[in-house]
Formats: C-alpha cells, structure tokens, sequence
C-alpha cells in the first residue's frame, strides 16, 4: 500500500478500533495513538519527500497511484502529493493531534464524538492526497456531514440552528461545485479524446473560454463558501461558536483550508483564464471578507464569535491572496493557510479550556487570568500575537508574504484592494489586544476565579504542540517555502502561460 | 415451444410456479405446518432470485410479444432482489396474530404482481406490455387494504384501485391513438412508422401520463401520500421501491426504444416535470410528521432525481437509472426496515416518536442515518454514486441548469432528512421507545440493506456491468 493511501486507511483502523473498545476511557487513548501515527506518518512524508526532490525527481506529483474505479465516467482512485498537499496534510495531522487531546475530557457519547471526529479527519486527509476531481468532491463531501452531529449534539448555544445552517451552507456549496466539476469533466477532452477527472491530465488542456467563464465562477464560489468567502460567510461564526472545542479547530484549522486548497488546485488551476478575466469579481468580495471580518472580531463579546470573525478575515485573505495569482502572493497564500490552521486551533483550543474552568465566553465576565492561570494566559497571548502578525511568529511572514506579492500588480485597482486589505493588519491589532487587556491583564473580574487551576498535561501538549509550530514557521519560513516552492511552479507556468500583464 | 423457450421465460414461470406451490401448501397443509408457510415461501423466493442470476439465454417469443435481453435480466433480477428484502422483511408482520390466517394471499398476491412486472419489462408489444402493467397493479390494491378493518387501509385500497383504472384509461385512450396512425402495437414496428403527426404527439402525452401515475410524477402523485401512509409497512415498502422501479424499468425501455423519434418532445416534458417532481416532493416532505408519509414524498423527489437519468437518452443514461434503482431498493428498504421494526414493536410511526431512539436503540438509529443519508447522497454510502452517475448522464447531454436544480434540490431533501437525525440523536425525549430485540428476520432485511448500501457504492463492477447492457444514443 502506498503511503498516501494510509493517510485514509490509519483514521479508518482508528475509528474500528474505537468501535471495539470496551472502556470509555480507551476510547480516547486509542484516538490519541491512532492519530499520533498519523503524525509521525506525516512526519515521515515530508522527509520522504524532501529527499526524493533532493533526488531530483522533478514530477509534479510524487508518490502518486492510480486505481481505475469506474470505467464508464473514467472515475479513477488516483492519489499524489506535491509539496503543498504534503504542507496541507501535516497541518491536518498536527491539528486533529491537538484536536483529539483538546477534548480530553469529552464525557457525553464520547465513542460517537471520537468516531465522528476522525471521521471528519478521514474526509480531510482524504481530500489532499486526490487528484482525481470525482475523489476529491467524495472526501470534501465526507468532512462536511459528520460536523451536523457534531455541533449538534455535543455543541453549545444555539447548536441545532448553527449545525443546520452551516451544514446546508456547506453541502450547498458542494452543489455549485459538483456541476463545476462535471462542466469541468465534459470539457476535459476539447479534441475528441477520453474524457477525464485527473487534476493534472486536464491542466494539459485548456478549456474552452466559454466553459470556463461558465464553470469558474461555480468552483470558485463552491470552495469559496467553504473558505469564509463574503458574503457565503454567515455559517462560520455561528458554527465555530457552537461546536465543541475539537471541531471548532479542525474546523477553523482545516476544513476552512479545503476551500482555500480546492479555489487554488481546481478553480485557479485548471480554469486561468476565466479567473484572470472574472478575478476582479471575486477580489473585491475577498477584500470586503477580509475588512469585514476584522470589523465584525472587534465588536464581538463572545471569545468564540471573536476568533470565527478573526478566521472570516484571515481566510479571506488566503482567497484574497490566491487571486492574485503570482508566485509571491500565492506562496503567501499557503504560508497563511497553515499559519492561520495552527494559530487558530490553538485559539479555540484554549478557548476551550478557558471556558471549561470559568464557564463562560463572555470577555467582560471575566479578567485578570494572567495571575490565576499563568500558562494559559501566556499561550492565549502568544496566539494573539501570531494573529496580528508579529515579526518571528508565522502570522508575520504569511501576511508580508501576501502583501508583498499582492503590491507587485502595478495597475490602480490591485492596489488600492492592497491597501484595504492591509488595514485588516492594525484592526487585528485592535481586537486582539484589546481582548487580551480585558481577559488576562485588568482586575479579577470575578473571586471565584481565584482558585483556577492551572493547565492539566493533556492540555498542555495540545497547547504546546501548536505553538512549537507556530514559532517553527515563524522563525524558519524558508523550510515551509522551500517544501512549497518547487510544486508552485508548475501551477505558476499554467496561470501565467497567456499573461497579459 | 422447445426447452430454451421456457428459460427464456424463466423469470417469469419460476415466480408463477412459486405462488402456485404455496397456493397448494395453503390448501393441503394442516394448521400446525401452515405456521410455517412464511418460511416456505422465502426459501422458495431466494431459490429464486438466486436461479435468477444464472447465465440464460435471451431472444423474443410469441412473435415477438415477448422479449427478453441482457438489460431485461439485470431489471428482473433486481426488482426479485427488492422484492426478496420486501419478503423477508414483512415476516415479522405476518406473524401477529390478526395476519395469521392470510399469511399465504399475502404471498400470492405479492408473487402475482411480480410475475406482472416481469412480463411488462419483457414486453415486446403494448398489449403485452399493457397486460403485465394491470397483473401488476390490481393485487397490489388488494394488498394495500390488507389491514381491512383499519379505515386508513381500506381508503388506500380503494384510492389505489380507481387511480390505476384511471391511469390505465388514459394509457389505453393515448395506446389506441398510436395504434391508429402506426397500425401496429409492436415496439419496433411503431417506432418505425412514427412519422411525428399531431395525433402520434398526442398520443405519446397521454401514454406519458398514464406512466406517469405510476411512477408519481407530478402533477400526477396526488393518491401517493394518502396510499402510502394507508397501507401497511411492507406493502409501501413495496410500492414506493418495487412497484416504482418496475414502472421506471419500462418506462425508460419504451421510451428509448418505441418514441426515441419523438426524443425533442419528451425532452421538454421530462425537464418540466422533473423540476417539478423534485421541488414539490421535497417542500412538502418537509413538513410531514408521519414516517410513511414523510417517506412518500421522498420517493416522490427521488422520481424527479431518476428522470435526471431518462431525460438524455443516452446509454449512460440508462445504465445510471438502472443503478440507481438498485442503490434506491437497498436504501429505502434500509429506511422501510427500520420503520417497521420500529412500527412492529411499539406501532409509533411519527418522527416525533423518533426522539431520542439513540439512546435506547442506537444500531437502528444508525441504520436509519446510513438509509437516509444514501437517499440523500451523501458519500461514502451507495446513494452518492447512485445521484452522481444520474447527473453526470444528464449534464453529458448539456442540460447543466436541470443538473443544478437537482442538486439543490438535493440539498432541501438533505434537509428533513437531517431532522430524522436529529429527532434520534439530539432531541431529548421523556418517554422514547422501548429498549428492544428485533427477531431474525427483521435483521436479516436490514443486514442485507446495510450490505447493499456499502458495497453498490465501491463495486464499480456492478455499474459496469449494468453499462455493457444498456443501450440508448
């Protein structure tokens, strides 16, 4: 078996042996050591890779397979990673590692939640090893439904509502995206030959411009809802605030990357000239997601409606930097990506414990928590700092990274989105710090705080986990580029092969 | 008529000898071992169905009557599949105390609409086809009222009864149109002298019609509801899946074979009330609050979503509607199943009921959500293959708004199905029901069901053998 099909079968084996066990209290040991191989498996993945480009193996696509599955549509079982997915698929292990110790102590159902969280992880894990479209729509369509249950059953707040709203929302954009895809598939062979779902047979081609104005505002729009695109948002903050903690991170961690991915490998991609021509559409909704979003973080009391703001107007900008399709910008885009998937489970992580210990979300009930729980309150700020981009921490180098690429268009429109765009930066500020002076610094809000305890291990090693990465990509960005920018160029040649610019 | 004259009639004299044997076992057994007449009947049955995927030859018979190809077995297979879970599953029922003494009629009368539909989907001319249609409808009106002292039974009896004879009507009124200006009711003679006159239009509109009652097309699917929710568990399984399938199987067969002519005209008037089909089913499975009623608009959508395969009239066209009937039997039986074990044990039949069913009976709640979620579509269950094949035919032939439509129309039924899961998973409930064991038979269906929903979906060899014997343009 190939490596990259392992990535779907190992959470597959975790999940049965979930089912198998007898104690609750395996349950969430056999989760952690299933998803802990997932880890070193992804570890391993990236080595593997690495040195295969070391080898000078310039394919596009390494470790693929390719399986025939149905034969009448062409629907193939293929999987391949670049340098990119390889990036995507240790963000996802990362985060459902986290994820799995975050919820911990998850008492209610907990065999359901953990069956149903890797479940979610499958789906995902699934969804960046395809590079058959047909595959692809599978997976992204197994990680949205277990979220129903999710947030459902065990969220908080208006749950049923968020759960039905962001799963209709999400399925419905799949809708878009399905007819992208077959008006993709039936234009995959302009001269007569086999008709085909692989990523990379069709990025040979080039579609016919009429199909692609029709079929590239559809994908896009499909990954976009997924990526928190304006004004298909409204899902995110009332589902991020519902779901239990787990979710809320490998919601906002990773699902929300699997719009910004698809957008980028699918719509970008395969469709460039349609997306050169339309882009100006869909900057200007990106633009608005990333102000927008900034804006609707500063006015919020609840710490979770904060954060799922905050990841409208930093997803936004992944879109925002995808569209600007060149190589600066869109390696920018997937800095941020993997930047904004561990800064923002680490935020909702330790959202989470918060509230498990004051039973609240709300910032003005609570304050003062630097002196009660030091170590929380510390990962909490060096989260926020991430998030408004300082300088050795990974927010910085994605965001200049954007920006920079974003500013090499000359013309008067780009850069007057630019600098909208970049006025997001001092409103993060704003809302972060803001957040950070109620919480933790100002007086004891509240005397029965006094007596919190500190993080617990489990807690500690979701917490730590991430920010290690975090700083990680911070002060070493050039490991993440390099990883990435071998594979950016292939995807840079297509998008720029008729450049008008 | 030499031996390969009856295995090409296989099918069809297999199931008429069966419900002969258990007529002479009711007549001839004693009380003690007519106990056990269910059980001779599906062995019987499963003997059957199994017989009935043994290589057999094909060719015409009676002139040309009656026809039997490579894609007519794979129909009559799986409608004996369905049929077989529909058996196994009404067990339980069957055994109660005031079903005792009809046990056998029970089985004859569900064999004879068998035998019906076999003959329709093999038929070769409209009179054929016509007899095998009314074989199949008319015992089903009796099983429909098999509850004779419940008045909601005996109403679907009766509703079933007058809306076939209407249909049948108009069926004939629009057969005999076609019959005057062709001057033949064989298949392939008519389609040869169709030259599109007026009279000819006409007359396919009301043959479409008449079809389109037993499909539950709308605006042709006004008895459904009320039928379905009147008769007893099985025998809407029944309907909505058997009956159903048997009806799209000829339907799909004529039209690609006797009007492809005409391909422009029914093109129009399969877009429109597929549309409709699906939107009107869906907005009003919302707000249904009985199980089976609930369910019967479904089926209703899920017409509207099978026409999506029809309406290209290409190959993989009828290859994804065959499939998809498959993927449907297991699925809403699968949902049927769970229904009536639940109907069966404490006779609730409301989603309200549903209510924290988690709690005191998660597997069936769980197979519940696999049913309803393949119904839906969703991945990685058979349902997602079965919709994704059925859009990818109609999308071949450009009709990517209708493609569209469907697909969002899929995300309103995806919506009171998720109220299903709901009412079982997250609602609370004071009083949920009981704690309990369902016998064998009924886990038997529901393994079955289970098994077809994981397994249709990964064999991709099952579609491509259903694509080899399709055919269309």
């Amino acid at each position: 078996m190939d490596i990259l099909t392992l990535f779907v079968v190992i959470p597959v084996l975790t999940m049965t042996g979930i089912v198998l066990t007898k104690e609750m209290r395996n349950v969430r040991i056999t989760a952690a050591i299933g998803m802990g191989i997932q880890l070193l498996l992804s570890a391993v993945l990236i080595y593997l890779y690495i040195s295969a480009r070391h080898a000078g193996n310039t394919a596009e696509m390494l470790f693929v397979k390719d399986i025939v599955w149905f034969k009448t549509f062409n629907i193939h079982y293929a999987v391949g990673a670049d340098g990119i997915s390889v990036a995507m698929i240790a963000l996802a292990s990362i985060v459902v590692f986290a994820g799995i110790f975050a919820s911990w102590e998850m008492e209610f159902l907990t065999k359901e939640f953990f069956i149903s969280l890797i479940l979610l992880a499958t789906g995902v894990f699934g969804f960046f090893i395809s590079i058959d479209l047909f595959t692809m729509f599978l997976f992204y369509e197994l990680a949205v439904i277990p979220m129903y249950l999710l947030i459902g059953i065990w969220g908080s707040g208006p749950k049923e509502y968020s759960a039905m709203k962001l799963t209709l929302m999400l399925m419905g954009a799949s809708a878009l995206l399905l007819v992208g895809i077959l008006g993709i598939y039936f234009n995959s062979a302009p001269d007569g030959g086999p008709l085909t779902f692989n990523i990379l047979e069709i990025s040979k081609i080039t579609i016919p411009l009429s199909s692609q104005y029709l079929f590239f505002p559809l994908t896009f729009v499909g990954f976009g809802v997924l990526g928190a695109l304006f004004p298909f948002h409204t899902w995110s903050p009332d589902g991020h605030s519902s779901a239990p903690t787990a979710v809320s991170m490998l919601h906002a961690g990773v699902l929300m990357k699997l719009g910004g991915y698809g957008a980028f490998r699918v719509a970008i991609f395969l469709m460039p000239e349609a997306a050169r021509e339309l882009s100006w559409i869909f900057i200007i909704l990106t633009s608005i997601s990333v102000v927008y979003g900034a804006f609707g973080a500063i006015v919020q009391k609840d710490l979770k409606y904060i954060n799922a703001y905050s990841s409208v107007s930093h997803c936004g900008l992944v879109l925002f930097a995808i569209l600007m399709m060149n190589k600066t910008a869109l390696t920018g885009a997937i800095i941020q990506m993997i930047s904004h998937g561990l800064m923002t489970a680490l935020f909702f992580a330790l959202i989470g414990m918060l509230y498990g210990r004051t039973h609240t979300r709300m910032i003005n009930e609570m304050g003062g928590l630097m002196k009660m729980i030091p170590f929380l309150s510390v990962c909490y700020v060096i989260a926020g700092l991430a998030s408004l981009g300082l300088p050795g921490l990974s927010g910085f180098v994605a965001e200049v990274t954007i920006f920079v690429g974003a500013f090499q268009h000359p013309d008067l429109f780009h850069r007057i989105v630019t600098i909208v765009a970049v006025t997001s930066i001092v409103i993060t500020a704003v809302y972060i710090l803001r957040v950070i002076a109620i919480l933790l610094l100002g007086p004891t809000a509240n005397e029965h705080y006094e007596h919190l305890a500190d993080a617990k291990w489990y807690e500690k090693v979701s917490a730590v986990t991430l920010i290690s990465f975090v700083a990680l990509i911070g002060l070493a960005p050039f490991w993440l580029s390099s990883v990435i920018g071998v594979s950016l160029q292939p995807i840079i040649n297509k998008i720029l092969a008729f450049n008008p610019f | 008529m030499s031996l390969d004259n009856f295995l090409i009639m296989r099918h069809e004299l297999l199931l008429t000898v069966a419900a002969l044997l258990v007529l002479i076992a009711e007549i001839s057994w004693n009380p003690e071992k007519k106990r056990s007449i269910s059980q001779f009947a599906i062995i019987l049955f499963s003997l059957i169905t199994v017989i009935g995927f043994f290589p057999s030859p094909t060719g015409s018979l009676f002139g040309g009557m009656y026809e039997s190809t490579g894609i007519r077995l794979i129909m009559k297979n799986i409608l004996n599949v369905g049929a077989l879970i529909v058996l196994i599953q009404s067990v339980t029922w069957l055994n109660k105390e005031e079903n005792h003494d009809k046990t056998s009629e029970y089985f004859i009368l569900l064999i004879s609409t068998l035998v019906g539909m076999n003959f329709m989907i093999s038929s070769g001319h409209f009179l054929m086809f016509y007899l095998g249609l009314e074989l199949a409808t008319i015992p089903i009106a009796a099983l429909a009222a098999f509850d004779r002292y419940n008045n909601k039974s005996a109403e679907a009896g009766i509703k079933l009864i007058l809306i076939s004879a209407l249909s049948s009507g108009i069926l004939l009124y629009g057969l005999s149109m076609i019959y005057g200006t062709t001057g033949s009711f064989y298949f392939s003679e008519v389609a040869n002298r169709f030259e599109i006159s007026n009279l000819q239009v006409l007359g396919f509109i009301f043959f479409f019609a008449g079809m389109a009652f037993k499909i539950s097309i709308v605006p042709f699917h006004l008895w459904t509801a009320d039928v379905y929710e009147g008769s007893p568990v099985s025998i809407t399984a029944y309907l909505s899946v058997i009956s159903k399938g048997a009806a799209v199987f000829i339907f799909i067969i004529v039209l690609f074979t006797v009007f492809p002519v005409l391909i422009k005209t029914w093109q129009k008037v399969i877009y429109v009330t597929a549309v409709l089909t699906m939107t009107i089913g869906n907005l009003f499975a919302i707000r249904q609050q009985n199980l089976k009623r609930f369910l019967a608009f479904s089926s209703i959508s899920q017409a509207g979503y099978i026409l999506l395969g029809v309406i290209g009239g290409n190959q993989t066209g009828m290859a994804s509607v065959v499939y998809y009937i498959l993927v449907y039997i297991f699925s809403n039986l699968g949902a049927f199943g769970v229904v009536a074990a639940i109907s069966n044990a404490s006779g609730k039949e409301n989603i309200d009921d549903y209510n924290g069913l988690y709690m005191t009976n998660p597997r069936l709640s769980l197979v519940m959500t696999l049913a309803l979620f393949s119904l839906a579509g969703i991945p990685p269950v058979a349902g997602f293959f079965g919709k994704f094949f059925l859009f990818t035919a109609a999308a071949e032939k450009g009709f990517y708004l209708l493609v569209l439509i469907a697909v969002l129309n899929t995300i309103i039924s995806l919506y009171y199905y998720l109220l299903v899961v709901k009412a079982m998973f997250i609602n609370k409930n004071e009083t949920p029901v009981g704690k309990f064991r369902s016998d064998f038979p009924t886990l038997l269906a529901i393994g079955i069901c289970v098994a077809g929903i994981f397994f249709t979906g990964f064999a991709g060899i099952i579609f491509e053998i259903i694509k080899d014997f399709s055919f269309g343009a």
